[in-house]
Protein backbone atom coordinates (compact mmCIF):
# COMPACT_ATOMS: atom_id res chain seq x y z
CA UNK A 1 0.00 0.00 0.00
CA UNK A 2 2.97 2.52 1.18
CA UNK A 3 4.77 1.47 -2.15
CA UNK A 4 2.18 2.06 -4.54
CA UNK A 5 1.19 5.56 -2.55
CA UNK A 6 5.03 6.38 -2.82
CA UNK A 7 4.64 5.39 -6.86
CA UNK A 8 1.46 7.28 -7.46
CA UNK A 9 3.25 10.47 -6.06
CA UNK A 10 6.28 10.06 -7.82
CA UNK A 11 4.15 9.46 -11.25
CA UNK A 12 2.50 12.64 -10.21
CA UNK A 13 4.88 15.45 -10.03
CA UNK A 14 6.70 13.81 -12.91
CA UNK A 15 3.76 14.48 -14.77
CA UNK A 16 3.42 17.93 -12.98
CA UNK A 17 6.91 18.69 -13.71
CA UNK A 18 6.44 18.13 -17.32
CA UNK A 19 2.94 20.39 -17.84
CA UNK A 20 5.07 23.10 -19.40
CA UNK A 21 5.82 20.94 -22.40
CA UNK A 22 2.01 20.51 -22.85
CA UNK A 23 0.22 23.15 -21.16
CA UNK A 24 -0.25 26.38 -22.59
CA UNK A 25 0.75 29.34 -20.15
CA UNK A 26 -2.44 29.93 -18.62
CA UNK A 27 -2.27 26.70 -17.34
CA UNK A 28 1.44 26.83 -16.32
CA UNK A 29 0.88 29.80 -14.28
CA UNK A 30 -2.38 28.14 -12.44
CA UNK A 31 -0.45 25.57 -11.73
CA UNK A 32 2.60 27.93 -10.33
CA UNK A 33 -0.62 29.34 -8.12
CA UNK A 34 -1.67 26.25 -6.89
CA UNK A 35 1.82 25.20 -5.86
CA UNK A 36 2.30 28.11 -4.01
CA UNK A 37 -1.35 27.36 -2.07
CA UNK A 38 -0.17 23.75 -1.20
CA UNK A 39 2.54 25.28 0.37
CA UNK A 40 0.48 27.93 2.37
CA UNK A 41 -1.74 25.35 3.05
CA UNK A 42 0.86 22.54 4.25
CA UNK A 43 2.34 25.23 6.91
CA UNK A 44 -1.16 25.94 8.14
CA UNK A 45 -1.44 22.09 8.64
CA UNK A 46 1.58 21.89 10.35
CA UNK A 47 -0.59 24.13 13.12
CA UNK A 48 -4.40 23.09 12.83
CA UNK A 49 -3.31 19.64 11.59
CA UNK A 50 -0.82 18.24 13.85
CA UNK A 51 -0.48 20.61 16.48
CA UNK A 52 -4.17 20.84 16.60
CA UNK A 53 -4.29 25.03 16.71
CA UNK A 54 -6.82 26.42 14.29
CA UNK A 55 -5.19 29.72 13.58
CA UNK A 56 -7.11 32.73 11.38
CA UNK A 57 -4.15 34.71 10.90
CA UNK A 58 -1.78 32.71 8.98
CA UNK A 59 -1.88 34.73 5.84
CA UNK A 60 -0.02 37.44 7.79
CA UNK A 61 3.08 35.52 7.62
CA UNK A 62 2.67 35.16 4.06
CA UNK A 63 2.48 38.84 3.63
CA UNK A 64 5.00 39.53 5.85
CA UNK A 65 7.31 38.04 3.79
CA UNK A 66 6.17 39.54 0.58
CA UNK A 67 5.92 42.80 2.06
CA UNK A 68 9.78 42.45 3.26
CA UNK A 69 11.10 41.24 0.66
CA UNK A 70 9.25 43.72 -1.89
CA UNK A 71 10.40 46.72 0.49
CA UNK A 72 13.72 45.88 0.90
CA UNK A 73 13.63 45.54 -2.58
CA UNK A 74 12.65 48.90 -3.08
CA UNK A 75 13.89 51.07 -0.58
CA UNK A 76 17.30 49.35 0.12
CA UNK A 77 17.67 48.21 -3.32
CA UNK A 78 18.66 45.11 -2.33
CA UNK A 79 19.29 42.39 -4.57
CA UNK A 80 16.90 39.16 -4.14
CA UNK A 81 19.76 36.90 -2.87
CA UNK A 82 19.47 39.05 0.10
CA UNK A 83 16.18 40.51 0.68
CA UNK A 84 14.91 36.28 0.53
CA UNK A 85 16.65 35.12 3.44
CA UNK A 86 16.41 38.31 5.24
CA UNK A 87 12.70 38.21 4.35
CA UNK A 88 12.35 34.59 5.87
CA UNK A 89 14.18 35.46 8.62
CA UNK A 90 12.29 38.70 9.98
CA UNK A 91 9.05 36.90 9.34
CA UNK A 92 10.01 34.03 10.89
CA UNK A 93 11.38 36.00 14.12
CA UNK A 94 7.98 37.69 14.18
CA UNK A 95 6.24 34.22 13.82
CA UNK A 96 8.51 33.38 16.88
CA UNK A 97 6.80 37.09 19.06
CA UNK A 98 3.66 36.16 17.69
CA UNK A 99 3.75 32.33 18.82
CA UNK A 100 4.82 33.78 22.24
CA UNK A 101 1.53 36.10 22.09
CA UNK A 102 -0.94 33.60 20.57
CA UNK A 103 0.05 30.74 23.12
CA UNK A 104 -0.91 32.24 25.90
CA UNK A 105 -4.40 30.72 24.87
CA UNK A 106 -5.70 27.20 23.35
CA UNK A 107 -8.76 26.45 21.13
CA UNK A 108 -10.89 29.89 20.96
CA UNK A 109 -8.74 32.21 22.66
CA UNK A 110 -5.98 31.25 20.10
CA UNK A 111 -8.20 31.51 16.95
CA UNK A 112 -8.98 34.65 18.43
CA UNK A 113 -5.49 36.28 19.16
CA UNK A 114 -3.89 34.89 15.94
CA UNK A 115 -7.04 36.36 14.15
CA UNK A 116 -6.21 39.98 16.23
CA UNK A 117 -2.33 39.69 15.70
CA UNK A 118 -3.01 39.51 11.97
CA UNK A 119 -5.81 41.79 11.93
CA UNK A 120 -2.89 44.40 13.19
CA UNK A 121 -0.86 43.44 10.68
CA UNK A 122 -3.18 43.62 8.03
CA UNK A 123 -4.42 46.86 9.42
CA UNK A 124 -0.71 48.49 9.45
CA UNK A 125 -0.33 47.49 5.72
CA UNK A 126 -3.02 49.61 4.96
CA UNK A 127 -2.32 52.73 6.85
CA UNK A 128 1.22 52.76 6.33
CA UNK A 129 1.68 54.48 3.47
CA UNK A 130 4.62 55.56 3.82
CA UNK A 131 5.79 52.63 3.58
CA UNK A 132 3.11 50.03 2.28
CA UNK A 133 2.30 52.73 -0.16
CA UNK A 134 -1.33 52.12 1.65
CA UNK A 135 -4.27 50.77 -0.32
CA UNK A 136 -2.33 50.82 -4.14
CA UNK A 137 0.01 47.86 -2.94
CA UNK A 138 3.87 47.80 -3.96
CA UNK A 139 4.64 47.06 -7.84
CA UNK A 140 6.69 47.58 -10.26
CA UNK A 141 8.81 44.52 -8.23
CA UNK A 142 10.82 41.79 -10.50
CA UNK A 143 11.36 38.35 -10.19
CA UNK A 144 14.53 36.54 -9.27
CA UNK A 145 17.08 34.77 -11.40
CA UNK A 146 18.72 32.01 -9.58
CA UNK A 147 22.15 30.70 -11.35
CA UNK A 148 21.20 33.07 -14.31
CA UNK A 149 17.92 31.59 -14.92
CA UNK A 150 15.03 33.71 -15.93
CA UNK A 151 11.88 33.19 -13.92
CA UNK A 152 10.06 35.92 -15.41
CA UNK A 153 9.89 33.00 -18.28
CA UNK A 154 6.57 31.54 -16.90
CA UNK A 155 7.72 27.57 -17.40
CA UNK A 156 10.66 28.31 -15.43
CA UNK A 157 9.15 30.29 -12.64
CA UNK A 158 6.77 27.23 -12.25
CA UNK A 159 9.90 24.60 -11.87
CA UNK A 160 11.38 27.11 -9.78
CA UNK A 161 7.93 27.26 -7.37
CA UNK A 162 8.00 23.26 -7.93
CA UNK A 163 11.32 22.89 -6.27
CA UNK A 164 11.15 24.48 -3.55
CA UNK A 165 7.60 22.89 -2.94
CA UNK A 166 9.02 19.65 -3.09
CA UNK A 167 11.88 20.75 -0.51
CA UNK A 168 9.26 22.27 1.75
CA UNK A 169 7.21 19.39 1.74
CA UNK A 170 9.78 16.97 1.99
CA UNK A 171 10.67 18.82 5.39
CA UNK A 172 7.12 19.44 6.70
CA UNK A 173 6.84 15.04 6.58
CA UNK A 174 10.60 14.84 7.56
CA UNK A 175 8.81 17.16 10.83
CA UNK A 176 6.01 14.81 11.21
CA UNK A 177 7.16 11.91 10.78
CA UNK A 178 9.89 12.54 13.30
CA UNK A 179 9.98 12.29 16.98
CA UNK A 180 9.89 16.04 17.65
CA UNK A 181 6.98 15.24 15.06
CA UNK A 182 5.40 12.44 17.41
CA UNK A 183 5.29 14.93 20.33
CA UNK A 184 3.25 17.41 18.14
CA UNK A 185 0.93 15.21 17.83
CA UNK A 186 0.86 13.66 21.15
CA UNK A 187 0.02 17.91 22.50
CA UNK A 188 -2.39 17.62 19.87
CA UNK A 189 -4.19 14.69 21.84
CA UNK A 190 -3.37 14.80 25.34
CA UNK A 191 -1.86 17.67 26.30
CA UNK A 192 -2.08 16.92 30.06
CA UNK A 193 -0.68 13.50 29.44
CA UNK A 194 2.18 14.41 27.75
CA UNK A 195 3.31 17.29 30.75
CA UNK A 196 3.16 13.99 32.71
CA UNK A 197 5.49 12.26 30.36
CA UNK A 198 8.10 15.23 30.90
CA UNK A 199 7.40 17.07 27.79
CA UNK A 200 7.11 21.20 27.83
CA UNK A 201 3.38 21.34 25.83
CA UNK A 202 3.75 24.85 25.42
CA UNK A 203 7.25 25.19 23.48
CA UNK A 204 6.27 22.49 21.33
CA UNK A 205 3.47 24.50 20.23
CA UNK A 206 5.31 27.14 19.61
CA UNK A 207 8.60 25.66 17.84
CA UNK A 208 5.53 24.24 15.39
CA UNK A 209 4.21 28.01 15.38
CA UNK A 210 7.63 29.06 14.32
CA UNK A 211 7.90 26.73 11.76
CA UNK A 212 4.42 27.36 10.68
CA UNK A 213 5.44 30.91 10.25
CA UNK A 214 8.39 29.90 8.15
CA UNK A 215 6.92 27.80 5.18
CA UNK A 216 4.34 30.38 5.55
CA UNK A 217 6.78 32.99 4.71
CA UNK A 218 8.38 30.73 2.29
CA UNK A 219 4.96 30.84 0.20
CA UNK A 220 5.02 34.67 0.70
CA UNK A 221 7.85 34.88 -1.36
CA UNK A 222 7.06 32.82 -4.29
CA UNK A 223 3.93 35.04 -4.08
CA UNK A 224 5.37 38.19 -4.18
CA UNK A 225 7.58 36.64 -7.57
CA UNK A 226 4.73 35.66 -9.25
CA UNK A 227 2.15 38.36 -9.01
CA UNK A 228 5.30 41.31 -8.73
CA UNK A 229 2.96 42.97 -7.03
CA UNK A 230 1.78 43.12 -3.23
CA UNK A 231 -1.53 44.47 -1.62
CA UNK A 232 -3.16 44.58 2.10
CA UNK A 233 -5.55 41.98 0.72
CA UNK A 234 -3.37 38.86 1.22
CA UNK A 235 -3.31 39.61 4.66
CA UNK A 236 -7.00 39.73 5.09
CA UNK A 237 -9.15 37.30 7.34
CA UNK A 238 -10.53 35.48 3.94
CA UNK A 239 -7.10 34.74 2.76
CA UNK A 240 -6.52 32.89 6.29
CA UNK A 241 -10.13 31.42 5.77
CA UNK A 242 -9.30 30.28 2.39
CA UNK A 243 -6.23 28.44 3.35
CA UNK A 244 -7.95 26.84 6.21
CA UNK A 245 -10.77 25.98 3.82
CA UNK A 246 -8.03 23.85 1.84
CA UNK A 247 -6.79 22.39 4.77
CA UNK A 248 -10.32 21.17 6.09
CA UNK A 249 -11.55 20.26 2.61
CA UNK A 250 -8.22 18.54 1.97
CA UNK A 251 -7.93 16.67 5.23
CA UNK A 252 -6.06 17.89 8.17
CA UNK A 253 -3.16 15.88 9.81
CA UNK A 254 -2.17 14.11 6.43
CA UNK A 255 1.00 14.90 4.28
CA UNK A 256 -1.74 15.24 1.06
CA UNK A 257 -4.96 16.44 2.78
CA UNK A 258 -3.37 19.93 1.85
CA UNK A 259 -1.62 19.83 -1.32
CA UNK A 260 -5.29 18.52 -2.57
CA UNK A 261 -7.28 20.93 -1.07
CA UNK A 262 -5.09 23.97 -2.06
CA UNK A 263 -5.12 22.51 -5.68
CA UNK A 264 -9.18 22.28 -5.23
CA UNK A 265 -9.48 25.90 -4.16
CA UNK A 266 -7.14 26.94 -6.37
CA UNK A 267 -8.81 25.29 -9.56
CA UNK A 268 -12.40 26.49 -8.48
CA UNK A 269 -11.62 30.53 -7.78
CA UNK A 270 -9.17 30.82 -10.85
CA UNK A 271 -10.74 28.50 -13.70
CA UNK A 272 -14.26 27.59 -12.50
CA UNK A 273 -14.56 31.42 -12.12
CA UNK A 274 -14.22 31.95 -15.35
CA UNK A 275 -17.77 30.20 -16.89
CA UNK A 276 -19.07 30.54 -13.60
CA UNK A 277 -20.04 34.07 -12.19
CA UNK A 278 -21.07 32.82 -9.30
CA UNK A 279 -17.75 31.08 -8.15
CA UNK A 280 -18.00 32.00 -4.41
CA UNK A 281 -21.42 29.67 -4.33
CA UNK A 282 -20.19 27.11 -6.16
CA UNK A 283 -16.97 27.01 -3.88
CA UNK A 284 -19.10 26.94 -0.63
CA UNK A 285 -21.48 23.90 -2.44
CA UNK A 286 -18.49 21.92 -2.83
CA UNK A 287 -17.53 22.96 0.79
CA UNK A 288 -20.34 22.08 2.23
CA UNK A 289 -20.38 18.36 0.06
CA UNK A 290 -16.56 17.32 1.65
CA UNK A 291 -17.88 18.41 4.83
CA UNK A 292 -21.19 16.56 5.09
CA UNK A 293 -19.71 13.20 2.70
CA UNK A 294 -16.28 13.60 3.56
CA UNK A 295 -15.80 14.58 6.83
CA UNK A 296 -12.13 13.96 7.32
CA UNK A 297 -11.52 15.73 3.99
CA UNK A 298 -10.68 14.15 0.34
CA UNK A 299 -7.75 12.13 1.41
CA UNK A 300 -8.38 10.90 4.61
CA UNK A 301 -11.72 9.86 3.78
CA UNK A 302 -10.46 8.45 0.59
CA UNK A 303 -7.90 6.53 1.90
CA UNK A 304 -10.27 5.01 4.85
CA UNK A 305 -12.28 3.97 2.01
CA UNK A 306 -9.10 2.45 0.13
CA UNK A 307 -8.29 0.43 3.29
CA UNK A 308 -11.88 -0.79 4.18
CA UNK A 309 -11.94 -2.24 0.66
CA UNK A 310 -8.94 -3.85 0.83
CA UNK A 311 -9.97 -5.41 4.61
CA UNK A 312 -8.47 -3.48 6.85
CA UNK A 313 -10.04 -0.74 9.27
CA UNK A 314 -9.85 2.54 8.55
CA UNK B 1 17.37 11.64 56.79
CA UNK B 2 16.56 12.04 53.00
CA UNK B 3 13.17 10.83 52.47
CA UNK B 4 11.32 9.95 48.49
CA UNK B 5 8.80 12.11 49.11
CA UNK B 6 8.36 14.43 52.10
CA UNK B 7 5.21 16.84 52.09
CA UNK B 8 5.50 19.93 54.29
CA UNK B 9 2.13 21.92 56.11
CA UNK B 10 0.69 21.58 51.92
CA UNK B 11 -2.68 23.77 51.54
CA UNK B 12 -4.66 24.28 48.50
CA UNK B 13 -7.57 26.33 48.67
CA UNK B 14 -10.02 27.13 45.58
CA UNK B 15 -11.77 30.58 47.16
CA UNK B 16 -12.46 30.04 50.59
CA UNK B 17 -12.56 26.12 50.19
CA UNK B 18 -9.45 24.29 51.88
CA UNK B 19 -9.04 20.95 49.60
CA UNK B 20 -6.06 20.01 50.86
CA UNK B 21 -5.25 21.47 54.28
CA UNK B 22 -1.72 21.36 56.28
CA UNK B 23 -1.06 17.92 54.84
CA UNK B 24 2.32 16.23 55.65
CA UNK B 25 3.55 13.03 54.52
CA UNK B 26 7.04 11.76 54.58
CA UNK B 27 7.99 8.52 52.97
CA UNK B 28 10.72 6.66 52.43
CA UNK B 29 12.92 5.31 49.77
CA UNK B 30 11.45 2.30 48.42
CA UNK B 31 7.99 2.37 50.77
CA UNK B 32 4.83 1.61 50.08
CA UNK B 33 2.63 4.20 50.83
CA UNK B 34 -1.45 4.20 50.49
CA UNK B 35 -3.33 7.15 50.46
CA UNK B 36 -7.48 6.55 51.50
CA UNK B 37 -10.10 8.90 52.13
CA UNK B 38 -14.05 9.01 50.85
CA UNK B 39 -14.72 10.79 48.15
CA UNK B 40 -13.73 14.37 47.99
CA UNK B 41 -10.97 14.13 50.48
CA UNK B 42 -8.59 15.78 48.60
CA UNK B 43 -6.85 12.91 47.41
CA UNK B 44 -6.44 13.64 44.19
CA UNK B 45 -6.08 17.45 44.23
CA UNK B 46 -2.89 16.38 46.51
CA UNK B 47 -1.31 14.25 43.71
CA UNK B 48 -1.85 17.22 41.63
CA UNK B 49 0.16 19.12 43.71
CA UNK B 50 3.22 16.59 44.25
CA UNK B 51 3.53 16.24 40.33
CA UNK B 52 2.73 20.13 40.11
CA UNK B 53 -0.32 20.28 38.15
CA UNK B 54 -1.23 22.31 41.17
CA UNK B 55 0.53 24.70 42.61
CA UNK B 56 -0.45 24.89 46.43
CA UNK B 57 -1.45 27.99 48.20
CA UNK B 58 1.13 27.24 50.61
CA UNK B 59 3.63 24.26 51.79
CA UNK B 60 6.19 22.31 50.13
CA UNK B 61 7.06 19.36 48.47
CA UNK B 62 10.35 17.92 48.24
CA UNK B 63 11.39 14.89 46.19
CA UNK B 64 14.48 12.49 47.34
CA UNK B 65 15.47 15.82 49.21
CA UNK B 66 15.35 18.17 46.67
CA UNK B 67 12.43 21.42 46.91
CA UNK B 68 9.95 20.66 44.19
CA UNK B 69 7.47 23.14 45.22
CA UNK B 70 7.60 25.48 42.23
CA UNK B 71 9.37 23.01 39.28
CA UNK B 72 7.24 22.86 36.40
CA UNK B 73 5.06 19.99 36.06
CA UNK B 74 6.98 18.70 33.16
CA UNK B 75 10.72 18.97 34.72
CA UNK B 76 9.16 16.13 37.11
CA UNK B 77 9.58 13.49 35.16
CA UNK B 78 13.08 13.86 34.41
CA UNK B 79 13.78 14.07 38.23
CA UNK B 80 12.01 10.41 38.06
CA UNK B 81 8.63 11.29 39.41
CA UNK B 82 5.86 9.36 37.58
CA UNK B 83 1.96 8.82 37.73
CA UNK B 84 -0.73 7.58 36.47
CA UNK B 85 -4.28 9.05 36.31
CA UNK B 86 -7.88 8.56 37.74
CA UNK B 87 -9.21 9.23 34.46
CA UNK B 88 -7.64 7.19 31.63
CA UNK B 89 -6.40 9.40 29.20
CA UNK B 90 -4.22 7.69 26.43
CA UNK B 91 -3.69 8.47 23.19
CA UNK B 92 -6.38 6.42 21.66
CA UNK B 93 -5.72 6.76 18.31
CA UNK B 94 -2.36 5.48 18.10
CA UNK B 95 -0.82 1.53 18.96
CA UNK B 96 -0.51 0.73 22.48
CA UNK B 97 3.83 0.61 21.40
CA UNK B 98 3.07 3.98 19.66
CA UNK B 99 1.89 5.29 23.28
CA UNK B 100 4.96 3.44 25.52
CA UNK B 101 7.21 5.07 22.67
CA UNK B 102 6.14 8.60 23.41
CA UNK B 103 6.42 7.91 27.17
CA UNK B 104 10.38 7.01 26.26
CA UNK B 105 10.88 9.79 24.25
CA UNK B 106 9.48 12.00 27.01
CA UNK B 107 12.28 11.34 29.40
CA UNK B 108 14.90 11.05 26.68
CA UNK B 109 16.52 14.22 24.64
CA UNK B 110 15.55 12.39 21.40
CA UNK B 111 12.07 14.13 21.64
CA UNK B 112 13.62 16.97 20.35
CA UNK B 113 15.03 15.63 17.17
CA UNK B 114 12.80 16.63 14.44
CA UNK B 115 15.47 14.63 11.70
CA UNK B 116 15.09 11.24 13.60
CA UNK B 117 12.56 9.15 11.88
CA UNK B 118 10.12 7.10 14.52
CA UNK B 119 9.80 3.80 12.43
CA UNK B 120 8.44 0.70 14.04
CA UNK B 121 12.30 -0.83 13.51
CA UNK B 122 13.76 2.11 15.84
CA UNK B 123 15.42 0.43 19.07
CA UNK B 124 12.57 2.64 21.34
CA UNK B 125 10.12 0.15 20.01
CA UNK B 126 11.85 -2.54 20.45
CA UNK B 127 12.15 -1.19 24.48
CA UNK B 128 8.28 -0.22 24.19
CA UNK B 129 7.55 -4.11 23.21
CA UNK B 130 10.10 -5.08 26.21
CA UNK B 131 7.29 -2.75 28.30
CA UNK B 132 4.44 -4.00 26.20
CA UNK B 133 5.48 -7.90 27.61
CA UNK B 134 5.58 -7.13 31.47
CA UNK B 135 2.31 -5.82 31.25
CA UNK B 136 1.08 -8.88 29.22
CA UNK B 137 0.09 -7.10 26.20
CA UNK B 138 3.23 -7.95 23.91
CA UNK B 139 0.33 -9.47 21.22
CA UNK B 140 -1.45 -6.22 21.28
CA UNK B 141 1.54 -3.75 20.58
CA UNK B 142 0.19 -2.94 17.03
CA UNK B 143 -3.65 -2.28 18.59
CA UNK B 144 -5.26 1.05 18.85
CA UNK B 145 -5.35 1.62 22.25
CA UNK B 146 -8.89 3.35 21.50
CA UNK B 147 -9.95 -0.27 20.51
CA UNK B 148 -8.63 -1.90 23.70
CA UNK B 149 -10.72 -3.15 27.10
CA UNK B 150 -10.69 -1.17 30.01
CA UNK B 151 -8.48 -3.63 31.80
CA UNK B 152 -6.02 -3.29 29.15
CA UNK B 153 -5.73 0.15 29.05
CA UNK B 154 -5.12 0.80 32.82
CA UNK B 155 -2.57 -1.75 32.22
CA UNK B 156 -0.62 0.48 29.15
CA UNK B 157 -1.38 3.41 31.55
CA UNK B 158 0.74 1.24 34.34
CA UNK B 159 3.50 0.49 31.60
CA UNK B 160 3.91 4.18 30.55
CA UNK B 161 4.78 5.37 33.83
CA UNK B 162 7.13 2.19 34.78
CA UNK B 163 8.63 2.69 31.05
CA UNK B 164 10.32 5.90 32.43
CA UNK B 165 11.89 4.24 35.29
CA UNK B 166 10.66 5.95 37.97
CA UNK B 167 12.31 6.39 41.41
CA UNK B 168 8.83 7.97 42.49
CA UNK B 169 5.74 6.62 41.73
CA UNK B 170 2.31 7.59 41.75
CA UNK B 171 -0.73 5.12 41.36
CA UNK B 172 -4.38 7.15 41.28
CA UNK B 173 -6.66 4.33 41.82
CA UNK B 174 -5.32 1.97 39.63
CA UNK B 175 -7.65 -0.46 40.26
CA UNK B 176 -10.75 1.55 39.58
CA UNK B 177 -13.37 0.13 37.42
CA UNK B 178 -11.65 -3.25 36.75
CA UNK B 179 -13.15 -6.78 37.37
CA UNK B 180 -11.86 -8.85 40.44
CA UNK B 181 -9.59 -11.21 37.88
CA UNK B 182 -8.44 -7.73 36.71
CA UNK B 183 -7.89 -6.54 39.87
CA UNK B 184 -5.83 -9.25 41.11
CA UNK B 185 -3.82 -9.18 37.66
CA UNK B 186 -2.52 -5.49 38.42
CA UNK B 187 -2.31 -5.87 42.61
CA UNK B 188 0.29 -8.92 41.35
CA UNK B 189 2.12 -6.07 38.72
CA UNK B 190 2.29 -3.32 41.49
CA UNK B 191 3.39 -6.06 43.70
CA UNK B 192 6.24 -7.08 40.88
CA UNK B 193 7.87 -3.41 40.94
CA UNK B 194 10.91 -3.28 42.17
CA UNK B 195 12.05 -1.48 45.79
CA UNK B 196 13.99 1.36 44.01
CA UNK B 197 11.03 2.72 43.26
CA UNK B 198 8.95 3.89 46.10
CA UNK B 199 4.88 4.05 45.34
CA UNK B 200 1.86 6.02 46.61
CA UNK B 201 -1.13 4.83 46.10
CA UNK B 202 -4.79 6.44 46.32
CA UNK B 203 -7.16 3.21 46.21
CA UNK B 204 -10.73 2.65 47.13
CA UNK B 205 -10.59 -1.07 47.19
CA UNK B 206 -9.74 -1.87 50.49
CA UNK B 207 -9.51 -5.42 50.53
CA UNK B 208 -6.47 -5.00 47.57
CA UNK B 209 -5.15 -1.74 48.82
CA UNK B 210 -4.64 -2.59 52.64
CA UNK B 211 -2.67 -5.75 51.48
CA UNK B 212 -0.37 -3.93 49.34
CA UNK B 213 0.63 -1.05 51.88
CA UNK B 214 3.00 -0.83 54.11
CA UNK B 215 2.22 2.67 55.60
CA UNK B 216 -1.63 4.08 55.19
CA UNK B 217 -2.17 7.74 55.34
CA UNK B 218 -6.13 9.07 56.00
CA UNK B 219 -7.31 11.86 54.61
CA UNK B 220 -10.66 13.80 54.99
CA UNK B 221 -12.12 16.77 53.55
CA UNK B 222 -8.62 17.79 52.99
CA UNK B 223 -7.01 17.62 56.56
CA UNK B 224 -4.82 14.04 57.56
CA UNK B 225 -6.90 12.25 59.69
CA UNK B 226 -4.86 9.21 60.71
CA UNK B 227 -1.24 8.15 59.47
CA UNK B 228 0.21 4.59 60.49
CA UNK B 229 0.61 1.01 59.51
CA UNK B 230 -2.38 -0.97 58.52
CA UNK B 231 -3.60 -2.44 62.28
CA UNK B 232 -2.87 1.12 63.00
CA UNK B 233 -5.42 3.35 60.42
CA UNK B 234 -7.64 -0.02 60.17
CA UNK B 235 -8.82 -0.20 64.30
CA UNK B 236 -8.44 3.56 64.61
CA UNK B 237 -11.85 5.56 65.88
CA UNK B 238 -11.50 8.57 63.35
CA UNK B 239 -11.27 5.59 60.63
CA UNK B 240 -14.29 3.53 61.64
CA UNK B 241 -16.59 6.67 61.90
CA UNK B 242 -15.24 8.11 58.37
CA UNK B 243 -15.86 4.80 56.92
CA UNK B 244 -18.98 3.43 58.76
CA UNK B 245 -20.53 6.27 60.40
CA UNK B 246 -20.26 4.97 63.61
Amino acid sequence: MKNWRQLLILCAVFVLALLPLYGDEYFVNLASQALIAVIFASSLNLLVGYAGLTSLGHACFLGLAAYLSAWMGINLGLEHAVTAPAALLLTTLIGMVFGWIALRATGLGFLMLTLALSQIVWGLAYRWVAVTNGDNGLSGLTRPSPFGIDLEVSSHFFWFTLLITLVCLGLIRQIVQSAFGASIKGTRDQPRRMTALGYNVWAIRWFTYVAASFFGAVAGLLYVYFHKFIHPSVMAITMSAESLLCVIAGGSGTLLGPVFGAILVVILKNYASAYIERWNMLLGFVFLFIVIFLPKGIVSSNLNFLKSKAGKKP
Amino acid sequence: MTFALEVKNLCKKFGGVAVTNNINLQIESGERCLIIGPNGAGKTTLFNQITGELLPSSGTVEVYGKDVTYLPPQARPHMGLSRTFQIINLFNHETAAHNVVLALLGVSRQRFNAFRKLSVTDELYEQALEILKSVDLSSSATRKVGEMSYGEQRRIEIGLAMSQKPKLLLLDEPLAGLSHDERLWIKDLIASIPRSTTIVMIEHDMDVALAFAEKISLLHYGTLIVEGDRDTVVNHPKTKEIYLGH
